[in-house]
């Protein structure tokens, strides 16, 4: 998959895109013996650009992606509707109104700042990295069946924060470079607004 | 004849001046002497219009305001004319936040930093960011307040948030339309120096709301002596910038409704800080409750606290 989205066997040309590193992740097969601290690094390369590789598809304004993991995003925060008169936390819909409505009005805000990136465009590197903050809420959901305690706790706010920086670094990637450079912060902080608010969910769920 | 030309030159002084607010100078006719009396309130009208540059503090007032007019031409169902809003730097709105954080006795907001060129990208961002600000603060510190307690379950009330989000929104933008209705209506009476578009007014209300974000954090502290002391530090800076920025509209009024007007102001932003206190963050209850004589205690110390 990765060589087929790299223009085929050109180890001398430096390509000027992030995707130069999937040719040094090719090039790592080269040698069967690798170090490991190698090893862990290039596998932590590859967990980026596969992100990068679905964010690609945004180039064609691919919404199926988001709509399945913001589906499973608020799937997985909704309550059981056992305990939902008494309970606080989001239900089905307002976690999908949410993501969505945030991601329209983050991808307006960035039109209307003079960004020339498209709507469609825009509405799926947002939904794309969502991806992070849904891995967050799975991790989340098995740590929670074991003892409830400060470590509990203490072990996802680690992965939150770990997955809403990822996100946060990925989406930003994509959208500071489409503004003029005197706006790029007014342009990024919605975005960082926006996941903090989702992982705040996230961490505050309780089952 | 000599008269004649010289209120001829007069004039045309009084007409290049005065030329927007009132076109009937020009066609008061020269040829007709019984017009000599109209003419004295012609150079009246141009230094009252030199006094209104030096109030507002800027020579090239006309320019600028030319240079608005030809800013926002575009009509209102195109993207273009919304884009005209979002027209600031990271700078400029650094710069107007800071400007809310320190408000200047004598200078005003909305000629100092605004200059004619309102945006809405502050007032919509500080807005959003206070709703959550103040949810997330309020439910935070209700956790720690009720944290000892066998019964408590913790609920992240999210319904909280389109309550906050009702409530701040509408402050921001109902307020100063009422504001605006009310000093354009005051503005057909009595003819004021200084008046302000709605969304100049807008743009004030939504920066002077800055100062509650941090604020809200800082209500999480469980202590009823630090919160007060927080909303009159938050009322004073928000407050002052607000009556700074007003009076210069209302000053040429009435003295009784100028100084309603603007107590109306303050009195508002307090109901506005101190209802979302109420509101969303719970009493604190005394601190260190000896946790073996539970109940009569906490209810005793429930009384003392409201």
């Amino acid at each position: 998959m990765a060589e087929a989205a790299e223009s085929p066997g050109d180890p001398g040309t430096a390509s000027p895109r992030p995707l130069v590193s999937l040719g040094s992740a090719t090039k790592g097969t080269e040698g069967e013996a690798r170090v490991p601290p190698k090893e862990v690094r290039g596998r932590a390369r590859d967990l980026r650009d596969l992100l990068l590789i679905h964010l690609l598809s945004c180039l064609v304004g691919d919404l199926w992606g988001p709509l399945i993991l913001c589906v499973t995003l608020a799937l997985m925060l909704q309550r059981g509707s056992a305990d939902s008169e008494k309970d606080g936390g989001p239900q089905f819909a307002e976690v999908f109104v949410i993501v969505w409505f945030g991601a329209v009005t983050i991808t307006l805000n960035s039109k209307l700042l003079g960004g020339n990136i498209s709507f469609f465009q825009s509405l799926c590197v947002l939904g794309y990295c969502i991806l992070p903050l849904t891995v967050a809420m799975l991790i989340c959901r098995l740590v929670l069946l074991a003892k409830p305690g400060p470590v509990n706790f203490m072990v996802r706010l680690i992965v939150v924060i770990a997955m809403f920086a990822w996100s946060i670094v990925a989406s930003t990637a994509f959208l500071a470079d489409s503004q003029p450079p005197n706006r790029k912060a007014l342009a990024v902080y919605p975005v960082f607004l926006f996941y903090f608010v989702i992982s705040w969910m996230i961490l505050t769920f309780t089952p | 004849m000599a008269a004649v030309d010289d209120l001829q030159f007069e004039e045309f002084g009084g007409t290049a001046t005065s030329l927007a607010a009132n076109p009937d100078a020009t066609t008061i006719s020269i040829e007709d002497p019984h017009e000599t009396p109209k003419h004295q309130p012609g150079p009246l009208r141009g230094s009252g219009r030199e006094e209104d540059d030096e109030l507002l503090g800027n020579d090239d007032s006309d320019k600028t305001e030319l240079l608005a007019g030809q800013k926002k031409s575009s009509p209102f169902w195109t993207f273009e004319y919304y884009q005209t809003f979002f027209d600031v730097d990271t700078y400029q709105v650094f710069d107007r936040i800071k400007g809310s954080l320190l408000p200047i006795p004598g200078k005003n907001f909305v000629r100092l930093y605004i200059r004619s060129n309102p945006d809405l990208y502050g007032p919509f961002w500080i807005c959003a960011t206070l709703v959550f600000a103040i949810a997330i603060s309020g439910n935070l510190s209700n956790f720690l307040i009720h944290l000892g307690e066998k019964t408590y379950h913790y609920v992240p009330e999210f319904r909280k948030v389109s309550i906050a989000a009702t409530i701040i929104y509408a402050y921001a933008w109902l307020v100063p339309l009422a504001l605006w209705g009310f000093l354009m209506w005051r503005n057909s009476k009595v003819m004021n120096i200084v008046s302000y578009s709605f969304l100049e007014i807008v743009c004030v209300y939504g920066y002077s709301l800055f100062i509650y974000i941090p604020t809200a954090i800082l209500w999480i502290i469980p202590q009823k002596a630090v919160r007060w002391i927080l909303v009159m530090i938050a009322l004073g800076i928000s407050g002052s910038v607000l009556a700074m920025t007003f009076w210069p509209a209302v000053r040429e009024d009435n003295r009784r409704i100028a100084l309603a007007t603007i107590v109306t102001i303050v009195l508002l932003h307090m109901l506005l800080s101190v209802g979302c206190l109420a509101y969303f963050f719970d009493a604190p209850e005394m601190d260190h409750l000896p946790t073996t004589t539970a109940t009569p205690n906490q209810t005793v110390a429930a009384a003392k606290s409201s």
